[in-house]
């Protein structure tokens, strides 16, 4: 097993976990909880692929997929922002119609054969550190390098610019920022539409740069709920939340890795032996989530940190606040 | 002021029909013939008395599964975890004749009961995960319940490719005949109509259960404090109802009914443990509770109603038609639930002093 590789595998597969709790920290963190993200994934990863597919361009891809995820999820700030609906609801509507409108959009798509997927480099000066040169610049997609961009310049706008003020206002105290004229409804239409269009760049990520082809909901299996768990652990930072990716992508990585040798450390592998075992290993990276959200959630009490104080709750104008 | 008692019913029709033609728009658009489609689930599920029988045993873990979901978001509580807790179920029900937990030969009744309470504790304890990690430590309910529905499935894979595998086929051996719920087919040489009809007692255990959950909800005391949590949490706390202990106790009652389902499947339908048998019903559920407005005794009619689309909707191409027609309704139930809240809405205007807030937030 060569650890550099599996770390540099789970740095791609993490970008994908990336993108998406990026968009949902944006959209939390307005004050908009949506649960959609698995179908705003799947959305983006069907249109992204069936695009390059047709048009022969990856790049086209993407951007189809950042809008088709962005229109899903308007449909979500519909729903929530403007009547007001429940948004556990709503976004478990979201799921249900992307996983359902994925398939179908899908059909056929699986035997679509070899396409040209998004460009792979190494970072001319920054591929020679040592170690950690080979694992993060080295031979990887543009996109994870798009993330490591994306995480420090969305802390920075939410933490250091007038519009990232405007938006923790509008998820902390709606009608404080009311109040001073910050439009309420504008921040969170806008933010949950950016949310969306990060979940359809996540689904494009797999489908068009870490692990392309389209098998159906086994394409996303899942992480768009992880994700989700992770901004949780994350307590709505980018950076926490961009440790944790690359953490889970790597668990993951080596649980696949750890199938593989006949012997682990001069000791019999177990999961070698006897196939079966390896469903334990399935079951690790959901166990971890678990874990995570266990300690996170500690330490969050403990903190006295949380959710954006607003989260959840649809603005009424000129209803009192709470 | 309410909103007249026909409106609700009156919306969630409107809901329903809306949802077919933006459905049948989007089939139209894929290519697909939509009127084709919905004749063809009406037939394939309510054509004959066969197909009837069928749409009902489909129904039977919805019904149960519907239930738990109903159960749960009664009080708020978002258990999207009945489809693991369906897996833990049906595996708990096997391992009482696979292991074996009962002796061979035991009469039916007694097996089939033995694994009916180990179907509950199955899926009772699965359910109890996620709601200690919710009253302890505050974890969220919906991220902990889809985590352990992936574990779920991944254990039942390692069993059924594993220790209980028959040939390495993702499938244990067959149960032995007194495992097996009676079904109506059973009764042929006495009523020679019954013939071939597949509807099995796990849709009786989900009628008696029905009635079991309305009671409890509607007209007990903890009924009672489960809507009150439900519908005002902080005056729930106020007047001394233990909140976290309720957790523990709807999670566990919730994870049991989709443990029966479980139940119900592998003994009334398959016959065997499966890595595949379930279709993600304990998702659907989710909509059918919805639907059913988390009310125990319409869930039944409900999951009826989605078991036609389930039945119907394996022969349909392309094959995610059912899931998009599911996304669209329940879509449709929550916009059309915003006409009942702006009526409500306006009325509230009025009186410039009440502070309630609309809408059961």
């Amino acid at each position: 097993m060569d650890l550099q590789l599996i770390m540099a595998a789970g740095i791609a597969v993490g970008t994908i976990l990336l993108f998406a709790a990026v968009g949902e920290i944006l959209a939390e963190r307005s004050g908009v909880l949506n649960l959609g993200v698995e179908g705003m994934m799947l959305i983006g990863a069907v249109v992204g692929y069936a695009t390059a597919v047709s048009t022969g361009n990856a790049w086209l891809g993407v951007v189809s997929a950042m809008l088709a995820g962005g229109l899903l999820s308007l449909l979500h700030a519909i729903i929530t922002i403007t009547f007001r609906a429940d948004q556990v609801v709503s976004g478990l509507a979201l799921t249900f119609l992307g996983t359902g409108l994925a398939a179908v959009l899908g059909e056929g798509l699986s035997k679509a054969g070899a396409i040209s997927l998004l460009p792979r480099f190494s970072i001319p000066v920054l591929s020679e550190v040592p170690v950690l040169g080979r694992i993060a610049f080295t031979e990887q997609s543009i996109l994870v390098y798009v993330g490591y961009l994306l995480v420090p310049a969305t802390w920075y706008w939410i933490n250091r610019t007038r519009p990232g003020l405007h938006l923790r206002a509008v998820g902390e105290e709606p009608a404080a920022a009311d109040a001073l004229g910050v439009s309420v409804y504008a921040t969170r239409y806008r933010y949950v539409f950016v949310g969306g269009m990060l979940s359809g760049l996540a689904g494009a990520t797999i489908t068009l740069a870490v692990q392309p082809g389209w098998f159906g909901a086994l394409t996303v299996n899942g992480r768009g709920w992880i994700a989700i768990g992770l901004v949780i652990f994350a307590q709505w930072s980018p950076f926490r939340a961009a440790a944790g990716a690359y953490l889970f992508g790597a668990v993951v990585q080596l649980t696949l890795a750890m199938q593989l040798p006949p012997t682990i450390l001069g000791l019999a592998n177990p999961f070698y032996e006897y196939h079966p075992n390896t469903f334990f290993l399935e079951m690790l990276p959901y166990t971890l989530v678990l874990v995570a959200l266990v300690l996170g959630s500690r330490e969050a009490m403990r903190k006295r940190i949380g959710a954006p104080a607003a989260l959840g709750i649809p603005y009424v104008r000129g209803e009192r606040g709470r | 002021m309410e909103a007249p008692r026909w409106l609700s019913p009156t919306l969630t029709a409107g809901a329903l029909l809306v949802a077919l033609v933006i459905s049948g728009v989007i089939l139209a658009v894929v290519g697909a013939d939509p009127i084709r489609v919905y004749v063809h689930i009406l037939n394939s599920s309510l054509g004959s008395v066969g197909s009837i029988s069928d749409t009902l045993v489909k129904s039977t873990p919805l019904i149960l599964t519907g239930l738990a979901c109903a159960l749960a978001f009664r009080m708020r509580l978002w258990n999207i975890g009945a489809e693991g807790q369906l897996l833990l179920g049906a595996w708990a029900a096997s391992a009482v004749v696979l292991v074996p937990l009962v002796p061979v030969g035991t009469p039916g009744v007694i097996v089939l009961t033995v694994m009916l309470v180990a179907g509950f504790l199955g899926g009772a304890a699965w359910g109890l995960i996620p709601g200690v990690l919710r009253a302890k430590f505050g974890v969220n309910e919906i991220i902990a319940t889809l985590m352990l529905n992936s574990i779920a499935f991944a254990w039942i894979q390692y069993w059924v490719f594993g220790p209980w595998t028959e040939g390495g086929f993702q499938m244990t051996r067959q149960f032995p005949v007194e495992a097996w719920l009676p079904r109506l087919s059973d009764l042929a040489d006495a009523f020679p109509w019954a013939r071939g009809l597949t509807v099995h007692g796990g849709f009786l255990i989900a009628l008696v259960a029905a009635v079991v959950v309305w009671l409890i909800v509607e007209r007990s005391a903890w009924g009672y404090e489960i809507r009150l949590i439900g519908d005002n949490p902080r005056a729930a706390k106020y007047a001394g109802i233990r909140i976290a202990r309720n957790i523990l106790l709807v999670f566990a009652v919730s994870g049991g009914l989709a443990g029966i389902a479980g139940m119900a499947e592998v003994a009334g339908v398959v016959h065997r443990l499966q890595d595949n048998f379930s279709p993600g019903y304990g998702y659907t559920a989710i909509i059918v509770a919805y639907l059913a407005k988390f009310h125990p005794l319409r869930v039944v009619p409900v999951a009826i109603l989605f078991g036609a689309l389930i039945l119907a909707g394996r022969e349909i191409q392309p094959s995610g038609v059912p899931a998009m027609i599911q996304g669209i309704i329940l879509f449709c139930l929550i916009a059309s639930e915003v006409f009942l809240r702006f009526r409500v809405g306006i009325v509230r205007r009025l009186p410039a002093t009440t502070p309630a807030r609309a809408g059961g937030e």
